[in-house]
């Protein structure tokens, strides 16, 4: 029976009185362990259909480019035991070059681009790797605790294989100067898992007079070895 | 390797997570098509209105990889009203009744929350993960009829709490 590793440790708590909005967003009682039964080891599997063209490119504006650096952002979607997770969908939304976001909630002072919507979905290929072209996002102020910045990110989101694998995150870039007052990067207790979320500066992936370029490898839970299973191939 | 953790939706999850046909497990029309739906609600009983619940079940015969999408996902609006419409997963084995398992993604969650819904017009005996939840709380997670399909509340908090799970 396919069974996928616990990973509880690395993700941080659902109560973390440094990000205000989860005091009334936690659950109290205590977490009772589901077995991964079928429905846990399995998942929705998507196709191109749920792709348009240019879907990975959100430089592409109805009117013309977007404002701001460009970027290559890509990476390889792996297991915890180095397997490649081929054709899964991968979602993103982020803010623009100045940090504003295109939604109605988010009102700071700083200018929408017209030709910038900042949503992108891709499909992992045959060997897990996924690329994008997207502008750097800017930080941008919230209400967390005075004087609060978030550092520059990316949203993604993960489907894996299986129900256990569902992934919802955030990627960083490097040497970020804000990280040490963003409580949901400093949620995470283990160090080693924080660097996850820090993409790469990749000089070997820019492209001459087009792009930078980040490289950033997402690591999902893996299955648990069992002596009576067959090998992966 | 250390697995990439998770982090929170935030509150701009609109932009790149709901698709046009995410409640639409299975299309207007479909034979068997039911509504299920709730509100999501904090601590202090107030809705959520910038959360995201999705859902993945078997098909009516309890099956996977059949070609049944089996996944729904929708926002909540500004009552925390979510929605989706599917057909009734059947019995998956003899240890599990018709199950959906649901996710609750939000701001201010930095994971996400992890439920089931079970049926309460279907035969629920000898359900391991029923069994495991406190006789008390198990209500929580069962799915009432109501007119066009069935009603499904989650409390993240406070005296109602829904029953979360550790995956």
């Amino acid at each position: 029976m396919t069974r996928f590793r616990d990973d509880h440790d690395v993700h941080p708590p659902m109560d973390y009185p440094g990000y205000k909005s989860t005091a009334l967003r936690h659950p109290k009682e205590p977490l009772i362990v589901l077995p991964q039964r079928l429905t846990e080891v399995t998942a929705p599997v998507f196709g191109e259909d749920r792709l348009r063209e240019y879907d990975n490119d959100l430089t592409r504006g109805p009117q013309g480019e977007a404002i701001g650096q460009r970027i290559i952002v890509h990476g390889h979607v792996r297991e915890d035991d180095g397997r490649p997770v081929p054709n899964t969908l991968i979602e993103i939304w982020q803010a623009n070059a100045g940090g504003r976001y295109r939604h109605a909630v988010d009102q700071w002072p700083s200018p929408l681009d017209p030709n910038f919507t900042g949503a992108g979905r891709t499909l992992t290929d045959k060997d897990g790797y996924f690329r994008f072209l997207t502008i750097k996002p800017g930080a941008y102020p919230w209400r967390n605790h005075p004087n609060a910045w978030r550092p520059a990110h990316i949203h993604f989101s993960l489907f894996g294989r299986a129900f256990t694998q569902r992934l919802v995150t955030q990627m960083y870039f490097p040497d970020d100067p804000l990280f040490f007052q963003d409580p949901m990067y400093n949620a995470i207790r283990d160090e080693r898992a924080q660097k996850r979320l820090v993409s790469a500066f990749d000089y070997e992936a820019t492209e001459d007079h087009w792009a930078l370029a980040y490289r950033w490898d997402i690591i999902l839970r893996g299955e648990e070895a069992t002596p009576t299973e067959e090998p992966h191939a | 390797m250390i697995t990439t953790p998770s982090q929170t939706v935030g509150p701009y999850l609109g932009i790149g997570l709901p698709w046009p046909d995410g409640p639409d497990v299975v299309p207007e029309g479909t034979p068997g098509r039911v509504r299920i739906h709730g509100r999501v609600l904090d601590g202090a009983g107030d809705p959520i209105g910038d959360a995201l619940v999705e859902t993945w079940q078997a098909d009516p015969d309890g099956r996977f990889g059949t070609g049944f999408r089996g996944f729904g996902r929708c926002p909540t609006d500004e009552d925390g009203a979510w929605e989706v419409f599917t057909l009734k997963p059947g019995r998956v084995d003899a240890q599990q009744a018709p199950h959906i398992d649901v996710s609750v993604f939000a701001r201010g969650m930095l994971n996400r929350t992890v439920t089931r819904i079970y049926f309460a017009d279907a035969d629920n005996a000898g359900d391991l993960v029923l069994a495991s939840v406190p006789e008390a709380r198990r209500h929580t997670l069962i799915a009432q009829p109501d007119e066009g399909g069935y009603r499904f509340d989650i409390h993240v908090q406070g005296d109602r709490e829904t029953v979360f799970f550790r995956l």
